[in-house]
């Protein structure tokens, strides 16, 4: 099957700076797929390539199996939803929308029959003759979401469309994304920065730090084994410990970190003497008899769980998330209590190179 | 006027003036209520507050207010002479329109053919002369606003204004030399061949309507800067990205973003260059009668005030029908051109 998207070393410069740097991905048709990555780390200007408005200064973008070097953005078969949605203020909903087949030359009937189907679809029947400023904030996502449906694109490109939006309505216009995506049929590609977007909507996701695809895989794959320190920091929360690999035995090995030697799963297959970073995400660690010691400075109810605040044995803060049946008997402020994990279930990754995380 | 009235003028009506915004202050005060926050007096003090009053309430007066009104009120008086001014004989008559209409009662002509022509050729050549900056500003301020670079932005904007350092006489003779029979444009087109004897471009009017085209093509320039640069970049690539050609763009997003700022700047372009003097003087050709220099010589070589503030207030009433038709044209209100 030919990729909706292909990325072929996909490298863009602006002057001196590298925004992104070989990017090589395909992503597949009817796929929901993401690029996930703080900002400034390129996922906005590789969006601009595939729409067109940036051609990469190295590599190829394939749409459909075609080059598409030279194509601008209003030929290809992609539709891009803008960050503030740029809708249009002097046009009503039914003229956003109908935009794109008006100048495609589209019937006047028919372009009115298509508007009203969109207009279904988004769940905003009847709105038709309403001006943009009368809509609210998912309203107005909602008809950006059409007006980019309309002109029945291969992929639909979103940039953090959602961001402008309070917690609530974030969360249900994700449910929403989602279902008109399985609705449509059509490719995704989603930009944020927000990782909970990110693993709730996504099929796949790359994560993306200074240019560079770190890591392509589902969420889940990305949350329990990320492959870069980097995805693993940026991905989830984690407890961090600096160290040098003391021993390999089969797959895990053990770091001595400044609060005693720790054992995680060695991914990358470190050697004994290199440095390391362990990864402890707070739900892997349990109260127990014996294992990291460590005094209770704060709990947080958090609805589902307690965020435990721990000081290490250098002092050094660790956070643990008790939830479940432990959640009944939180240790109390300035109790000395002991951490135990499985072994396998954390971490042992190399720094990044660029030194961070 | 009396020497007495004149002074009570000038004493009372600061009174009024001071008192009149005192009241208009307290009665907005009453209607926003306490809730709006420690008032500007309170934020100024007392003498600030009364010099702003007194300072504003003097310039809307007697700069703006009273002239005009002495003006309307001039116009409807018969010519006399000076001294003859506020007599018995000083009433208040329609000649002066007649005039304008009709030209003078002893003439054999029907109508006043000369003015009549003047004014509509003034109004006319406004029009174009408006579209015309429109046309030459729109690519210009569209770059500006949208394409250009911060350091480019700046170099525009001063290859724009530094030439209206120089006087607006002073260009307007520039462009008469730059016309004239022996002028750079006459000697390059020689030059290359193109003509063997100079283009009388004076008479042709097309030094006159080149330099009235120029001179206010700032105004146009930076209102529709203004407009256009607020439009959101956004919403160009959103068109262009839903597979909108640049025309349609243009047409369909840019334009009507601008609307307000085409309106204001039209308006700008057209007031001034149909009330415009100086390029007219220099540059009109011999058979060219623009309307300006016929009030100017009403004042001036004719002393015929009466009728000079006549025909001001026509060309003004002119002016604002043409405005609040622009307005009606594009849609707007009077308020958003101010923006």
């Amino acid at each position: 099957m030919t990729a909706a998207v292909q990325l072929d070393r996909v490298t863009v410069r602006f002057g001196d700076f590298t925004a992104v740097d070989g990017a090589k991905l395909d992503i597949a048709p009817g796929e929901f797929f993401s690029f996930l990555g703080p900002s400034g780390c390129g996922k906005t200007t590789l969006l601009r390539t595939i729409s067109g408005f940036i051609e990469p200064s190295a590599g190829r973008v394939l749409i459909d199996g075609r080059d598409m070097r030279g194509i601008g953005p209003n030929v290809r078969p992609t539709a891009l939803i803008f960050q503030n949605l740029a809708l249009f203020p002097n046009m009503s909903v039914a003229d956003n929308i109908a935009y794109g087949m008006r100048v495609r030359g589209v019937p006047r009937r028919k372009r009115a029959e298509t508007v009203e189907r969109l207009l279904d679809l988004i769940a905003l029947p009847g709105q038709a003759r309403k001006r943009i400023d009368e809509l609210s904030g998912g309203q107005k996502q909602r008809v950006a979401i059409a007006r980019a449906l309309a002109v029945e694109p291969q992929v639909l490109l979103l940039d953090e469309p959602l961001s402008a939006l309070d917690l609530k309505l974030r969360q249900h216009m994700r449910n929403e994304l989602r279902a008109i995506q399985r609705r449509v049929g059509i490719t995704f590609v989603y930009i944020t920065h927000d990782q909970g977007e990110a693993l709730a909507m996504s099929d796949r996701i790359a994560v993306m730090n200074r240019g560079v695809i770190e890591q392509v895989s589902d969420g889940r794959t990305l949350y329990n084994s990320p492959e870069t320190a980097f995805v693993a920091s940026f991905v989830g929360e984690s407890n961090i410990l600096a160290g040098k690999v003391a021993s390999v035995d089969g797959a895990v090995a053990s770091v001595d970190t400044p609060i005693g030697p720790l054992r995680g799963r060695n991914v990358r297959g470190l050697r004994p003497g290199s440095q390391a970073l362990l990864f402890l995400r707070p739900e892997l660690l349990v109260p127990s008899a014996d294992g990291i010691a460590a005094r209770v400075t704060d709990a947080a109810f958090e609805g589902t769980g307690t965020l435990l605040t721990l000081a290490a044995a250098d002092g050094r803060p660790l956070t643990v998330l008790v939830s479940g049946a432990a959640a009944r008997d939180i240790p109390p402020k300035g109790a000395e209590i002991r951490l135990a994990y499985k072994a396998e279930e954390a971490l042992v990754l190399p720094p990044d190179a660029a030194g961070d995380a | 006027m009396h020497s007495s009235v004149g002074q009570v003028v000038i004493f009372a009506l600061p009174a009024v003036v001071v008192a009149a915004f005192a009241i208009l202050a307290i009665r907005d005060r009453r209607r926003a209520g306490p809730a709006a926050g420690p008032g500007f007096v309170a934020t100024n003090g007392w003498p600030v507050a009364i010099f702003l009053i007194v300072a504003v309430g003097l310039w809307t007066v007697f700069m703006i207010v009273l002239p005009m009104l002495s003006m309307i009120d001039l116009s409807f008086r018969p010519r006399l002479p000076p001294p003859q001014w506020g007599s018995a004989r000083d009433i208040y008559t329609l000649e002066n329109y007649r005039y304008f209409l009709f030209g003078s009662t002893t003439s054999t002509a029907s109508w006043n053919t000369t003015h009549l022509k003047a004014f509509g050729l003034t109004i006319w050549v406004s029009i174009l002369i408006t579209i015309l900056d429109f046309v030459v500003c729109y690519p210009i301020a569209f770059y500006m606003a949208q394409v250009a670079r911060p350091a480019r932005l700046r170099l525009f904007m001063l290859m724009l204004i530094a030439p209206y350092w120089v006087n607006e006489i002073l260009r307007a003779f520039a462009f008469r030399l730059l016309f004239a029979s022996q002028g750079v444009i006459n000697r390059a087109l020689m030059g290359a061949g193109i003509t063997d004897q100079p283009i009388d471009f004076i008479a042709a009017d097309v030094a006159l309507y080149s330099g009235l085209a120029y001179a206010y093509l700032l105004m146009m320039m930076f209102a529709l800067y203004n407009a256009i640069e607020t439009l959101d970049r956004n919403q160009i690539e959103a068109a262009r990205d839903l597979g909108a050609p640049w025309w349609h763009i243009h047409l369909f997003i840019v334009l009507p973003h601008a609307k307000p700022g085409i309106a204001s700047g039209a308006t700008l372009v057209f007031m001034l260059t149909a009330g415009a003097l100086a390029a007219p003087l220099v540059l009109g050709g011999p058979r060219t009668l623009w309307f300006t220099p016929i009030v100017y010589d009403r004042f001036y070589q004719a002393f015929n005030w009466q009728q000079g503030a006549a025909y001001a207030l026509i060309l003004l009433v002119a002016c604002v029908v043409f405005v609040l038709l622009v307005l009606k044209i594009f849609k707007l209100r009077l308020g958003e051109i101010a923006k």
